[in-house]
């Protein structure tokens, strides 16, 4: 008989490039065991998945609406993963920069948009900022760890907009628990007519850019890369470690905080409890699917967008349960996260 | 007067049951080294078959068995990811969370379609211990699953701190270099714990569903499972500890929906956020001195 055995070795560059792909495939199959079980043909529902949304233009404009708060989270995640500071807390402060742009949406009604639109930006950059800063000082000054608190901030935060929508901001004439709609100027203008996709994206676009020049071409993305490498090689080499995570724990809240702006201000309109579909928690997915880089992030939210996008189709074309799409997702993150660890290993001849 | 305290109790220990089940779960993964995330999606899945179960079946212990089972599977997965292959706890943890949770919702609409009107089924029968007592009686007329999960407690203290198995668990969670070089396999071991931790975790979100609710609703959890994370740094990774805190979060959360039932004005929010920000003081004011297992959310990885 021949004995075999794992051993780790290197993995080649080329494999790091295939891994993606290869995870996607496996999920397909993975996941089609579910397809069958709803008594659906996976090829067809494939098909409605990934071909169908992209073949009329009103649908693939919804792929890009779906992937425009991934692309914001996803960079959060990836802005401070990269420096080894674990923020779960996206989620959360993605509701910050909601409630920051809530707030100018409600109460400057005179402004312009020349001036209410980068005010809500910078409020809810800050108020996302604000809600990434007590986990963040914990840790850097008491090395309390960060996963857990960034996590528990994403529920306090929900019961504060519990308070603030059933409080001051419960709608007086309907009762609902939605804040005051948006004055006309304070909405993102709308791209193409007669589509949700908003100007969110663009900025979403930019940032894309800002963000992979700050992490790949500047001195603070190279200590944020040490850091993220090491902690205690970074110290050695003379990095401020504590400096270097608390900037990009506060920027990668900043981020998110962003996402929530963009939600409120390009598809909502007003606030509610129920502003994000978990996207906080997706930019994980996201932000892991691509590799930890900015560009390879946006890839992979454009791609979740695409499921999101395609799930919908699924369930009116096919009857499959619309959530086939979360099964899809969580799976190909948990392959992924796999794949990229067994890549390190060779089946050897003992 | 008499009456609002006995029922406040009351309902105090049927709040806290689910919270036992699923810390003392968690509890069992941390003293092994592993952070498992997982359980909030865990607590989900264990609704979701416990109640699938029960109504497939007929059986609602059977319901209970099911999400036992299956919740032993999502730590079986757990273990494969974190422990066995060495992912990141974190992100493999939540995504666990996220698979049971979409696994739970894609299985309810295939298995119940869209209903308009809820599926449900008639859930346990209180059993009441003290008939003849107008104070006791109240007070322990529960659910078996409660009475379980307080008998559990003291059951769990002496497998950690008085059995090989326990001693074993808490040493690999840590130091697992030492434990593996007394020839005890580090892999196994935390495979087991993750195993029999999801499974408690199960079990927690199954009695919400199959005996105080009686169905499944998609905010059947409602970040139970995120408390369950903050009562563990509470209890200060200690079985006892877990029971006082179970029982605190219920009082105040038993306390303040009576509160708004007189109609008293109070921000309930406030009330409901309290756990999360003590959590977060209580690892402030403790900082360093949180005797949290050495090894945790370190993967082992054998030389």
């Amino acid at each position: 008989m021949i004995k075999l055995k794992l051993e780790r070795t290197p993995a080649p560059m080329w494999s790091k490039a295939l891994i993606p792909i290869v995870a996607v495939v496996v999920t397909f199959i993975i996941t089609s065991v579910l397809i069958i079980l709803a008594d659906a043909n996976p090829f067809t529902a494939y098909y409605n998945f990934i071909v169908v949304p992209l073949s009329s233009k009103f649908s693939a404009l919804e792929v890009l609406v779906k992937a425009t708060p991934l692309i914001f989270t996803g960079l959060a995640v990836t802005f401070a993963f990269a420096s080894g500071y674990y923020n779960i807390g996206a989620e959360g402060q993605l509701y910050a920069g909601a409630v920051a742009a809530a707030w100018v949406g409600a109460t400057f009604t005179n402004l312009p948009a020349i001036a209410a639109v980068p005010l809500e930006l910078v409020l809810g950059f800050l108020a996302g900022m604000l809600w990434a800063l007590i986990p963040a000082l914990l840790k850097i000054r008491l090395k309390v760890d960060e996963v857990v608190t960034t996590l528990l901030m994403n529920s306090v935060i929900m019961y504060f907009i519990s308070a603030l929508l059933n409080g001051p901001w419960r709608d007086p004439e309907t009762g609902w628990p939605k804040s005051p709609e948006f004055f006309e100027a304070a909405r993102f203008a709308q791209l193409i007519p007669k589509s949700r996709l908003h100007i969110g994206f663009i900025i979403a676009m930019v940032l894309v850019l800002i963000v992979y020049v700050v992490l790949k071409k500047t001195p603070l993305g190279l200590q944020m890369r040490a850091v993220g490498a090491s902690k205690v090689g970074a110290q050695f080499a003379g990095i401020n470690v504590n400096r270097t995570m608390l900037i990009a724990a506060l920027v990668s809240g900043g981020i998110a905080g962003l996402a929530g702006v963009s939600e409120i201000a390009g598809i909502h309109y007003h606030l509610i409890s129920e502003l994000s579909g978990s996207y906080g928690y997706t930019g994980i997915i996201v932000a892991t699917l691509g590799g930890l880089n900015p560009i390879g992030s946006t890839i992979a939210a454009l791609f979740i967008g695409l499921i999101d996008t395609g799930s919908q189709t699924v369930s009116r074309v096919l009857g499959v349960p619309v959530y086939l799409g979360d099964v899809v997702q969580s799976t190909l993150l948990l392959v992924t996260l796999g794949m990229l660890l067994l890549q390190n290993y060779r089946i050897k001849r003992q | 007067m008499g009456d609002f305290v006995i029922d406040l109790i009351a309902a105090t220990l049927r709040i806290a049951t689910p919270l036992i089940f699923a810390t003392l779960g968690e509890l069992f993964c941390e003293r092994a080294g592993v952070l498992n995330l997982g359980i909030e999606g865990t607590m989900f899945w264990g609704a979701f078959v416990g109640f699938t179960g029960a109504s497939l079946t007929g059986s609602l212990w059977l319901g209970i068995l099911f999400a036992l089972i299956g919740g032993m599977l999502s730590g079986l997965l757990m273990s494969l990811l974190s422990v066995r292959l060495g992912v990141n706890q974190h992100v493999s943890g939540l995504g666990i969370t996220l698979l049971m949770t979409a696994l739970s919702l894609f299985g309810f609409r295939l298995i119940f379609g869209e209903n308009r009107v809820l599926p449900s089924i008639a859930p346990f029968q209180q059993l009441n211990l003290f008939p003849n007592s107008a104070i006791l009686g109240p007070i322990f007329s529960q659910y078996t699953l409660t009475y379980i999960a307080i008998l559990l407690i003291p059951v769990v203290s002496w497998i950690l701190y008085r059995t090989t198995f326990g001693l074993n668990i808490r040493s690999v969670g840590d130091n697992p270099e030492a434990t593996d070089a007394a020839g005890i396999n580090v892999y196994s071991l935390r495979t087991i714990a993750l195993v029999i931790g999801g499974g408690l975790m199960a079990v927690g979100g199954a009695y919400l569903s199959v005996a105080q609710l009686g169905s499944f609703t998609f905010g059947i959890v409602a970040g139970r499972g995120w408390v369950c994370i903050a009562l563990i740094i509470f209890a200060n990774w200690q079985p006892l500890k877990v029971l006082w805190g179970s029982l605190l979060f219920g009082g105040v959360q038993a306390l303040q929906s009576r509160l708004q039932l007189t109609g008293i004005k109070l921000p309930y929010e406030l009330f409901l956020s309290l756990p999360y920000i003590v959590t977060i003081l209580a690892l402030t004011l403790a900082g360093r001195n949180v005797s949290a297992p050495a090894a945790l959310l370190k993967p082992y990885k054998r030389e």
